[in-house]
């Protein structure tokens, strides 16, 4: 009976559970891990980036991203745009190429592969015959040249990857017609270029490695001129007016020819080594664009001096007497102009960039061709992240104080607009402003609007102006020394080199409401900070703190404390630092919390935590946590690793003892000598041979590291009688340990004078003696606690003061309910006693029901080592749903999670890219956009391709039809996006 | 456990018949229930209404399962006096002439029943080594035990190990390794869980019952095909303070045969079927639930949640264990005074010495 009842409130939950719950990844955030491949449509707007994983990303407007993944685990090695197309063509490293669509589907595009095809050459040909070297997708949008490394080139056409044989370009047919003089001396080698000539489709420029360059007539299939170039040949530039082509060659030079109809002007019009005399690098590739009125821009990648800046990755922008070799970050991958006007024949706008670590925009409009902020791809890595924090619904007054101090760090920035606009961002407003925070391994904290799909950037914070560093504080980017040659300029961020490990930050904690914040780091320090709208100079005050409260024994072996300026350091308007506490041991922060109404930060460490009054700015408790037989939290953060580079050392040198004295002492039994040293690499196979085993042993009091503090919470709950709550403070470590704090808070108009007390009221060892990850205190509802301000600030409901309260104690292995005032056990969750899975990451999230818009619930989000996510309900502690999520081998991964309180979560995929996911039915933020195929194509071709104008009107024609025919296909499709539509097609036609 | 306690004395009189034997003379007197005193008193109360003021005595008494338990400190004394239902029956013994065999589960009615539980009680082992060292009757509690024998195949062994907090270690290391399953496609080799070291002076090792190289298939009651090293090795962390392990003995000979295959055990397998199955439940109750109900013990079940006993210290009194009474009783021979264990009841001269023999305990 009673079996029957349970199961009906089962279905019946379940059903809930379907309406709340859900587990999707929606967008990845940052720039993509590894890129190696660019390409551009001028026509789409897109920028298209692969990556080594084969990962294929489409970027246009802010917001307007598509992601595709090659089945293939090979690295994508170009990608071409179809001209006035929607498709793409990727090139992969398994000499696969594949084609992609951008296909409308519910008035959204989405990205999708439609075909995939490899060459294939006559049967017993070497493998060479058929690897691509180079790709030309021609304007006709029908035909795809393929060159390759057997020096071939191959037509085929698309869609469909139908090859054309008869109009293949072989080498014999190339070498026949070769001038004998050039030809005798070697091999043509590979296709190194395929370019068109921009004023007649049918005439393309085959750009052989050895430094031929052939301009061959499609339609006549037939050369038309030899271009004899000696050097290794890097890259082809055909100009726009197509009377010139440019040549880049692997000695740094460049060279310009004349197109010109007879065979005998084989003449180079001009060649230059722009950075000669001494031997220079190659340049990779080079663009040369005309301008309205003046000269034109001449770009080029790489061409260095060799022995003094080969190093250097950088592309050289000449424009009248304008010279300038800027100078990336990191490898350059390829780069490209976007140009002004509606048929992207107008000037340079924009030099889009993409290096290894950073995607990089110029302005090459405005003086000194200042850099554009890009509104996504940004490098979250610019310095290696360290730990990240989120906070939900920021209040507007907040949100709009840090985009101002934001502002004004960003003045060096182009005031131009994004020039990278395709497709339509249809996302929904993103209900709240959220925010991202970063902490970095220099010591300065990003802020990220994290409320949509895009992650912008609004505001750096560093900490390192408190403290001396190393730094040198005339290390400035962008100013190189005068007259120094090549004119280099710094540009990009991407700056992984930290001037002190020690100013790393491991922890941050910011109340939205008060503006405080609160961040900790590496060497023991914590910083409160307050958001001042104006610059100010002050002096910092240090407080140290002694952890260890005379724990006798104790050898401190890691780093020291950082140095704290003395003098007065002037603060830009922004998040501003008055109050500093430095832990002794300074070892690394590993919990904080901030209570913002009580002004009081608590912070921990391996060996105890404290409470500091950052109001009076004295420390109110300090708790020693350390268990003094713990030798390795006692010697630092250091001694671990170099006891295992030790005994590696050690391990080492008896091998190369042994076998020294057995040389020594048995030179002439060489049978012997051999036998020992059979024997040693026996012990040495055997050693690296070694099952990995795993000790089975309960958690004993002696384990390490047991004091290190995992947790810290402020609760106004009942802790020593069930009428009278009190503010309260609770700690948990490592070894299984709860400690509770009764605080006695002066009121609010003694805040400044009386002193605040804390009075140990609790102590709970958990049996199991798992780490505390998490504590939560549930209100008389069973709901859990609001934050500080928040019922202040009308945001939440107050606390149930009425009935109990409850403590719930996370561990690594279980939940477990207690009741408060007296701590007795009430029910709890195992969880690896069962699965054999550990708590990583937990969070309190709020479910809102897709389907009843007033019902929602309070539930912990949890991230096990397994990287499952779990949902568990409050206050009954039962598991909901488990979701796999990230791989179990991606240890940084877990260890990276942040969860919002609304049922979404972000984890680094790469040291640059966050990936977001989302357990709730409600919030989800993920792109949708729309990319339409560019109508105006038609009158595009039609100017450039003049001379035979009969077939390009031809081919108006058909694309206004086609324009047309779509324009009706997407009214009936969505009624409100028709008047936009409707103008592009009467511009296209007009 | 607690539970019993409370249920027990709530509806206790106020006085306690005792009928004590020495050899072949009886004694009979009476104790206040709710003021039975310390154990040092009652000592000295039984020598005294004996008159052997000068001998060592090892006491004992009939619980109200019949089986003869030693009554040696407060804690066990207290239980005597309040499970005593009306009559506590007490029976002492020389301490040189002791026989330690006599105390346990089914003492007192093992005569009658003897053939399956003599097998299960002993361990091959006890009787390999005739000075019976891990089951001196002192300790009271089993330090392992075989289990559910008559729902798992021949070929499975399942074992329990007792920690009840004690100082010794575990002691075991497992591996990952492949077994080969009989299919219907034929023989296939599957990745499994294997026992690859045994610590000397360990838990494990002691009891005899595993083994270097047994393959581990269940860690209480959850299989663990499918699952990683460090997964395993986390849930049997987890259940370390009662750990029931189902391994299949590298050694397969010395398994424990079923008498007869029909008969008593026949009946209790068909109660106890489920817990054989693979669980994968979430709520502990259930999984408390899922523990075989006949499985041989002589402590109650609520005794397997030992970790809801976690120590709580108010401000100012002095440690408690959750839901447990404290007790004062100070050992001087423990090496040291360890407050977040429940060693106050538990601890024996036993453990202690395994302790001692600890030291060379060898950790990677």
């Amino acid at each position: 009976m009673k079996r029957f009842r349970r199961h009906g409130q089962e279905s019946q939950r379940d059903r809930l559970k379907q309406e709340l719950f859900q587990f999707n990844k929606t967008v990845e955030h940052g720039f993509p891990h590894q890129p190696s491949a660019l390409g551009y449509s001028p026509s789409l707007q897109l920028l298209a980036i692969g990556t080594r994983s084969g990962a294929i990303k489409l970027y246009g407007a802010p917001g307007v991203e598509f992601m595709g993944l090659h089945d293939e685990n090979a690295a994508v090695t170009q990608v071409h745009f179809m001209p006035h197309q929607v498709e793409l063509v990727t090139l992969l490293d398994d000499n696969s190429l594949h084609m992609w669509t951008l296909r409308g589907h519910k008035g959204l595009s989405e990205l999708l592969e439609i075909g995939r095809f490899t060459l294939t050459g006559p049967p017993g040909a070497p493998p060479s015959v058929t690897r691509v070297t180079a790709v030309l997708a021609h304007t006709s949008g029908e035909l795809l040249l393929l060159g390759t490394e057997g020096g071939h080139v191959f037509i085929v056409e698309v869609p469909g990857f139908r090859e054309l044989e008869e109009r293949n370009i072989s080498l014999d047919q190339v070498a026949a017609s070769v001038p004998d003089d050039y030809i005798g001396r070697r091999n043509l080698e590979h296709v190194e270029a395929l370019q068109e000539n921009p004023i007649n489709p049918n005439q393309v420029v085959i750009g052989y490695g050895r430094g031929l360059m052939v301009i061959w007539d499609l339609e006549k299939r037939c050369a038309i001129q030899h271009i004899p170039a000696t050097q290794q040949l890097e890259s082809v530039w055909w100009t726009e007016d197509g009377s010139y082509i440019l040549s880049s060659h692997s000695d740094g030079s460049y060279c310009r020819w004349m197109v010109g109809g007879e065979d005998v002007n084989d003449e180079e019009e001009k060649s230059d080594i722009p950075y000669g005399h001494f031997p220079c690098k190659a340049i990779s590739k080079i663009i040369q664009l005309p301008t309205e009125e003046g000269p034109p821009f001449l770009l080029f990648s790489g061409g260095m001096p060799r022995a003094s800046y080969g190093d250097r990755h950088c592309i050289t922008v000449i424009h009248c007497k304008t010279h300038v070799a800027l100078d990336f970050t990191s490898r350059i991958i390829d780069f490209f102009v976007i140009r002004d006007g509606l048929q992207h024949t107008g000037d340079p706008s924009a030099l889009v960039v993409l290096v290894e670590e950073e995607l990089v925009v110029i302005d090459l409009q405005t003086d000194c061709w200042p850099v554009i902020q890009t509104p996504y791809l940004v490098p979250l890595h610019s310095s290696a992240i360290t730990c990240s924090h989120h906070v939900s619904a920021i209040p507007l007054k907040l949100w709009e104080r840090v985009i101002a101090a934001g502002e004004l760090q960003n003045t060096h920035y182009s005031k131009k607009p994004w020039p990278i606009t395709g497709g339509q961002n249809l996302a929904p407003d993103p209900p709240q402003r959220d925010l991202l925070l970063t902490g970095h391994e220099d010591g300065t904290v990003h802020f990220w609007d994290a409320s949509g799909v895009c992650l912008y950037p609004l505001y750096k914070l560093s900490t390192a102006g408190v403290f001396h560093t190393d730094a040198d504080p005339n290390d400035n980017m962008n100013q190189g020394a005068e007259g120094e040659w090549p004119p280099f300029r710094k540009v990009g961020c991407f700056d992984p080199y930290s001037d002190d490990p020690r100013l790393g930050i491991q922890k941050i904690h910011l109340c939205k409401y008060s503006g405080y914040l609160t961040v900790a780091g590496t060497a023991g320090q914590i910083l409160v900070l307050e958001l001042n709208d104006e610059a100010a100079e002050q002096t910092v005050e240090a407080k140290v703190v002694d952890l260890l409260q005379g724990q006798e024994g104790f050898r401190w072996k890691g780093h020291t404390r950082l140095d704290v300026r003395e003098e007065p350091v002037l603060f830009p308007p922004g998040f501003q630092p008055f109050a500093l506490v430095q832990c002794q041991p300074p070892a690394v922060v590993t919990a904080l919390t901030l209570h913002s109404e009580w002004k009081l930060v608590a912070f921990g460490t391996s060996h105890g935590f404290g409470l500091y009054d950052y109001q009076q700015k004295n420390t109110v408790l300090i708790k020693c946590t350390l268990n003094p037989s713990d030798q390795l939290a006692m010697e630092g953060p250091l001694s671990r690793v170099k006891s295992i580079k030790k005994s590696l050392r050690q391990s080492f040198r008896r091998i190369r003892r042994s076998r020294v004295s057995l040389r020594k002492h048995h030179v002439n039994n060489t049978a012997k000598l051999q036998e020992a040293n059979a024997r040693l690499e026996a012990e040495l196979a055997e050693m690296e041979l070694a099952p990995v085993q795993r000790k089975i042993e309960a958690r004993s009091s002696d384990d390490s590291f047991t004091g290190l503090v995992r947790t810290l919470y402020f609760a106004d709950t009942f802790l020593s009688d069930s009428s009278h709550n009190t503010p309260s403070l609770w700690a948990g470590t490592n070894g299984g340990c709860v400690f509770a704090y009764m605080l006695r808070l002066p009121p609010v108009e003694h805040r400044a004078d009386e002193p605040v007390t804390a009075q140990p009221a609790k102590e709970i060892q958990l049996m199991h003696r798992a780490p505390v990850v998490g504590i939560v205190v549930l209100d008389g509802h069973g709901a859990p606690l609001p934050e500080p301000l928040e019922v202040a600030h009308d945001l939440a409901r107050s606390p149930d003061m009425q009935g109990s309260h409850q403590l719930l104690v996370i561990s690594e292995e279980q939940f477990k309910v207690f009741t408060l005032p007296k701590v007795s056990a009430k029910m709890k969750l195992k969880l690896t006693a069962v699965d054999g899975s550990r708590v990583r990451r937990v969070g309190v999230a709020w479910f809102c029901s897709s389907r009843t818009e007033d019902y929602g619930e309070s539930g912990l989000v949890v991230l096990t080592n397994q990287g499952d996510v779990h949902v568990v309900s409050l206050p009954h502690v039962k598991m909901q749903v488990q979701y796999p999520c990230i791989r179990r081998e991606d240890v940084s991964g877990i260890a990276s999670c942040v969860f919002t309180k609304h049922g979404q979560g972000f984890y680094l995929i790469s040291p640059s890219e966050f990936e977001r996911f989302s357990l709730s039915t409600c919030y989800l933020v993920e792109p949708r956009c729309l990319v339409e195929a560019p109508l105006h194509s038609g009158s595009s071709s039609q100017r450039r391709s003049q001379p035979d104008g009969a077939s390009s009107t031809h081919r108006t024609r058909q694309d206004s039809e086609d324009a047309e025919v779509l324009q009706e296909i997407q009214k009936s499709l969505e009624g409100d996006q028709t008047s936009f539509l409707e103008n592009n097609v009467k511009s296209a036609v007009a | 456990m607690n539970k019993n306690h409370r249920v027990q004395s709530s509806r206790s009189l106020s006085a306690v018949e005792v009928k004590s034997k020495f050899g072949a003379e009886f004694r009979r007197f009476s104790l206040d229930r709710s003021k039975p005193g310390r154990f040092d008193e009652f000592y000295g109360l039984l020598q005294h209404v004996h008159r052997i003021p000068n001998v060592e005595l090892l006491v004992g008494y009939a619980d109200v399962h019949g089986d003869l338990l030693p009554i040696n400190n407060d804690d066990n004394y207290h239980k005597a006096i309040s499970t005593a239902s009306p009559l506590l029956r007490l029976f002492l013994q020389r301490k040189e002439e002791a026989d330690y065999t006599a105390f346990g589960t089914d003492s007192l009615t093992r005569k009658k029943n003897t053939v399956l539980s003599a097998v299960l009680l002993r361990p091959d082992t006890n009787r390999k080594k005739p000075p019976v060292i891990i089951s001196l009757p002192r300790d009271f509690r089993p330090v392992s035990s075989i289990i559910d024998v008559d729902i798992l195949p021949e070929t499975h062994r399942r074992v329990r190990l007792y920690k009840h907090g004690q100082e010794k270690p575990l002691g075991f290391y497992i591996r990952d390794g492949s077994s080969v399953r009989v299919t219907a496609q034929g023989l296939e080799k599957l990745p499994g869980i294997f026992i690859s070291r045994m610590v000397p002076g360990g838990l494990a090792e002691s009891t005899g019952l595993l083994a270097v190289n047994d393959e581990v298939l269940e860690v209480n009651g959850i299989e663990v095909a499918g699952k990683s090293l460090d997964q395993v090795t986390d849930m049997m962390i987890a259940n370390s303070h009662n750990l029931i392990i189902t391994v299949k003995p590298a050694n397969q000979r010395n398994n424990v045969v079923r008498s007869g295959g029909g008969g008593a055990a026949s009946g209790s397998s068909g109660r106890s079927s489920d817990s054989g199955a693979s669980y994968y439940g979430y709520s502990s109750q259930a999984a408390a639930a899922s523990m075989p109900t006949h499985i041989i013990q002589n402590f109650p079940v609520d005794e397997l949640e030992s970790d809801d006993e976690d120590l709580v210290i108010e401000a100012g009194g002095e440690a408690e264990p959750i839901r447990r009474a404290p007790s004062n009783y100070s050992m001087p021979s423990l090496p040291r005074y360890e407050p977040h264990l429940n060693l106050r009841t538990a601890t024996t001269s036993v453990s202690r010495r395994s302790l001692e023999e600890d030291g060379t305990v060898i950790t990677l």
